[in-house]
């Protein structure tokens, strides 16, 4: 306790931290942070991380610091830092700063990965410290932390159980699941809820799409159809009918009740091969905000919001999870046109039948981000529009 | 071989010992030791050097230069966690450990994981590279040279499945092999900055074969295989030297013994290399010898292929006809591994086993059960073999000095 004291009470060390640092230290940060895609500023960056290396205990918190606002690849520059320094000063018999350590953990406003960071100091030098802490991180921004919060609730669940204590068992499942964003630990306490008699609509608490339009069957021998510009491409027209690869073809709707809110293709228009669709929907959201959407399927798909192609994979057929892909988004205000094509290939073996995807929209965290209302209309803004 | 070793260092201006180990299958990526003597005897109890555990998953092989020995484990919720261990060979104590976020994709088929591709060295520094397609360069103190997140810059450079092609490193690039159905290329990075050499457009198919390096003509240069054939490419430019096109297997990768590569095709594919680093001419293709996940090895003229189920295939090197087969304890995904004449395999149960081929029929002559799922092929240095599971490091040889 009179640990967690001692970093409530720790109020500026770490604010500070910055400014206190030599000057060729904040140098070597700053030409760290300034890595970027493709290896831009390596030679620099290595230079400097000599520089950062060779740091004592009171550099920690200022590299931890200068991880909020960095890219991923500054990151783990930092991180190498960090590690460095810290295990040399832990086998020097160094002592490292526990309550700035742990003040920087509680300050959610640092970036989730320097917190972890912090967080591991932490248990390296005063485990029981940190577990106490962890009790009260269930909703922690950094899902590392939020995932350990949470296991611990799960196993504190399945220790009521064995104790034959099902009511305590079903709450403590149930606030691990209000908690739980890995889609790993969603899925097993929905499986003990579900034993207990207190089922989880996997398809809400997730957040996928159930309902859309969708048309389809356009062609694709040959795995051309991946990069053919079909008509629902070029002109938001849910009232258009189009030449399809066997006929006319005209938008119809679909609505999928899959646990995982999957889309099949083949429901609509049977387990056909060479093929490609398209869904449509529209997201109303309340306000603008970055997003992410988070797609998931075997086939090939591409997809685009608000007529912006945001990412597509030409892969047919290995493996498919809950939030496959993940692609930052910018939801505008009001209607958002969602639009997937999704495209089916020649093979024949049994395990190529699926021709389906899932979509669900979530903050970065994985919470699912929940429209002011959902159709499979789409708006004036709605138009796609082909991303040559 | 000895003047290859001798070659190398010169040009990398420090020396590589025979008991280096650099990358997957060896500093010569054939997994045949340059060493004389291996433990015939894997006995948990008498021949155990030492054990030590590992903080995540990994199919990677374990490098050794001196008296370091380096891993690569994956662990976390999405295995984003990625690692690069060092022990010291002599006693296996930990001396350092790096760990760094994934920046490119990490999902995997359950039996593979992120850390599947083993690293590889030019004896100063070691280049890490998981199935995100991050890349780290650290010397061989564990500071860090440089980062690159190939899974970043190109995106679609991934599959669903996981990644496994190990790198090499040649003429002062590390070769990195990134090939799926969404995007395949090959990139030299330059082993000072990271920074591409050059990147190569490679066949949209998915690939977990990994290149090896030879050195024809007095230059060095890097086999690239794939789906639709082998490449030779010159490390430091990445110019095509020479192409051979064949359906070839995107599992099991070639292998190099004087001056035959034996390529994964049509069963087991010979070719001869020219003396100039001319385009190679195919000598014979067995279909007896096809190999399964682990990669072909010779040995004293012959040819060995291990098949998933364990039966393991002799044949001549020279001829590809089949001599013998002998049944292991399968299955088996780890590519077998030789000093002298004997082969050492080792089974997804973990059961290592070690062949004697100088016998008429081939004969297991001695086996140890590990009691752990073994998917990576060992390494061997120093006389003493190294196996790795998702929790553990064994070393299997001469105790600790």
């Amino acid at each position: 306790m009179k640990h967690i004291l001692g970093i409530l009470v720790a109020t500026t060390l770490a604010s500070t931290a910055m400014a206190g640092l030599a000057p060729q230290f904040a140098e070597a940060l700053h030409v760290i942070r300034a890595v970027g895609p493709e290896g831009r500023g390596n030679v620099e960056a290595s230079a400097a991380w000599k520089k950062l290396a060779m740091g004592k205990a009171d550099t920690l918190l200022p590299i931890l610091e200068g991880m909020d606002g960095a890219n991923d690849y500054a990151l783990n520059w930092l991180r190498a830092a960090l590690d460095a320094i810290a295990n040399r000063e832990l086998s020097g018999g160094a002592k490292l700063p526990l309550p700035e350590l742990g003040r920087f953990l509680l300050e959610t406003r640092h970036h989730p990965r320097a917190r972890r960071l912090a967080f591991e100091l932490l248990t390296q030098i005063d485990p029981a410290t940190a577990e106490k802490l962890l009790a009260g991180m269930l909703n922690d921004p950094s899902l590392e932390i939020r995932h350990d919060a949470v296991q611990k609730v799960i196993d504190q669940a399945g220790q009521s159980l064995t104790a034959s204590n099902k009511a305590g068992a079903a709450l403590l499942f149930q606030q691990a699941l209000n908690s739980a964003r890995d889609v790993k630990q969603v899925e097993t306490i929905a499986s003990k809820l579900e034993e207990l008699g207190q089922p989880v609509d996997l398809q809400k608490h997730f957040g996928f799409l159930p309902e859309r339009k969708v048309i389809g069957p356009f062609d694709n021998t040959g795995r051309k159809g991946f990069e053919t510009v079909y008509p629902p491409e070029q002109k938001s027209d849910l009232t258009g009918e189009y030449d399809g690869k066997t006929g006319k073809v005209r938008w119809q709707q679909y609505s999928t009740k899959h646990k995982y809110g999957m889309v099949d293709m083949n429901q609509p228009y049977g387990k056909l091969k060479e093929v490609t669709a398209y869904a449509s929907t529209d997201f109303v959201s309340d306000r603008a905000q970055s997003v992410e959407l988070r797609l998931g399927g075997k086939n090939s798909w591409k997809v685009w919001l608000n007529g912006k192609l945001l990412f597509g994979r030409d892969e047919y057929h290995f493996d498919s999870e809950v939030d496959q892909y993940s692609m930052p988004a910018p939801l505008q205000s009001g209607r958002n046109a969602i639009l997937v094509k999704v495209c089916q290939n020649e093979q024949v073996e049994d395990w190529t039948t699926e021709w389906e995807f899932q979509l669900r929209i979530t903050d970065s965290l994985g919470t699912p981000i929940v429209a002011a209302a959902t159709s499979a209309q789409n708006g004036p803004n709605g138009n796609p529009t082909s991303s040559r | 071989m000895k003047l290859f070793l001798f070659a190398l260092a010169l040009n990398s201006g420090f020396m590589i010992s025979a008991a280096d180990w650099l990358q997957f299958r060896g500093t010569s990526c054939n997994g045949v030791s340059e060493e004389t003597v291996g433990p015939t005897v894997l006995d948990i109890n008498q021949s155990l050097a030492w054990k030590a555990d590992l903080p995540g998953r990994g199919l990677s092989s374990p490098i050794i230069i001196g008296d370091r020995v380096f891993v690569t484990c994956s662990s976390g919720p999405k295995q984003q966690r990625l690692h690069v261990i060092c022990f010291n060979a002599s006693d296996g104590a930990k001396r350092w450990e790096r760990q760094f976020w994934a920046t490119g994709r990490t999902m995997c088929q359950s039996k593979t994981c992120v850390a599947a591709p083993t690293p590889a060295s030019d004896g100063q520094r070691i280049v890490a590279i998981f199935s995100s397609n991050d890349i780290v360069c650290l010397d061989l103190d564990g500071n860090l040279i440089w980062f690159r997140g190939l899974g970043r810059d190109y995106p679609n450079a991934s599959n669903s499945v996981g990644m496994s092609s190990s790198l090499v490193v040649a003429d002062g690039v590390a070769v990195a092999q990134v090939e799926s159905e969404g995007d395949a290329f090959t990139a030299g990075l330059d082993m000072n900055s990271g920074l591409n050499r050059w990147k190569l457009e490679r066949p949209r198919k998915a690939n977990w074969t990994s290149p090896i390096v030879l050195k024809r003509g007095g230059r060095e240069l890097v086999v690239l295989q794939s789906s639709k054939g082998i490449t030779g490419v010159e490390p430091a430019s990445g110019k095509v030297v020479w192409e051979y096109s064949d359906a070839v297997s995107i599992i099991p990768s070639s292998t190099m013994s004087g001056d035959m590569l034996f390529l994964p095709s049509h069963g087991l594919t010979a070719l001869q290399l020219g003396s100039g680093g001319e385009k190679p001419k195919q000598i014979w293709q067995s279909s007896q010898l096809r190999p399964g996940t682990a990669s072909p090895i010779v040995l004293e003229g012959k040819v060995f292929t291990l098949n998933d189920a364990g039966v393991l295939t002799c044949g001549a090197s020279a001829t590809g006809q089949r001599s013998w087969q002998l049944r292991l304890k399968g299955p088996f995904s780890a590519t077998p591994v030789a000093v002298g004449h004997f082969l050492y395999c080792v089974s997804e149960k973990g059961v290592a086993q070690v062949v004697d081929t100088s016998r008429p029929e081939g004969e297991i002559v001695n086996e140890v059960d590990l009691g752990e799922t073994v998917l990576s092929t060992p390494s061997i240095s120093g006389g003493a073999i190294y196996f790795r599971s998702d929790a553990r490091l064994w070393k299997i040889g001469k105790p600790p000095a």
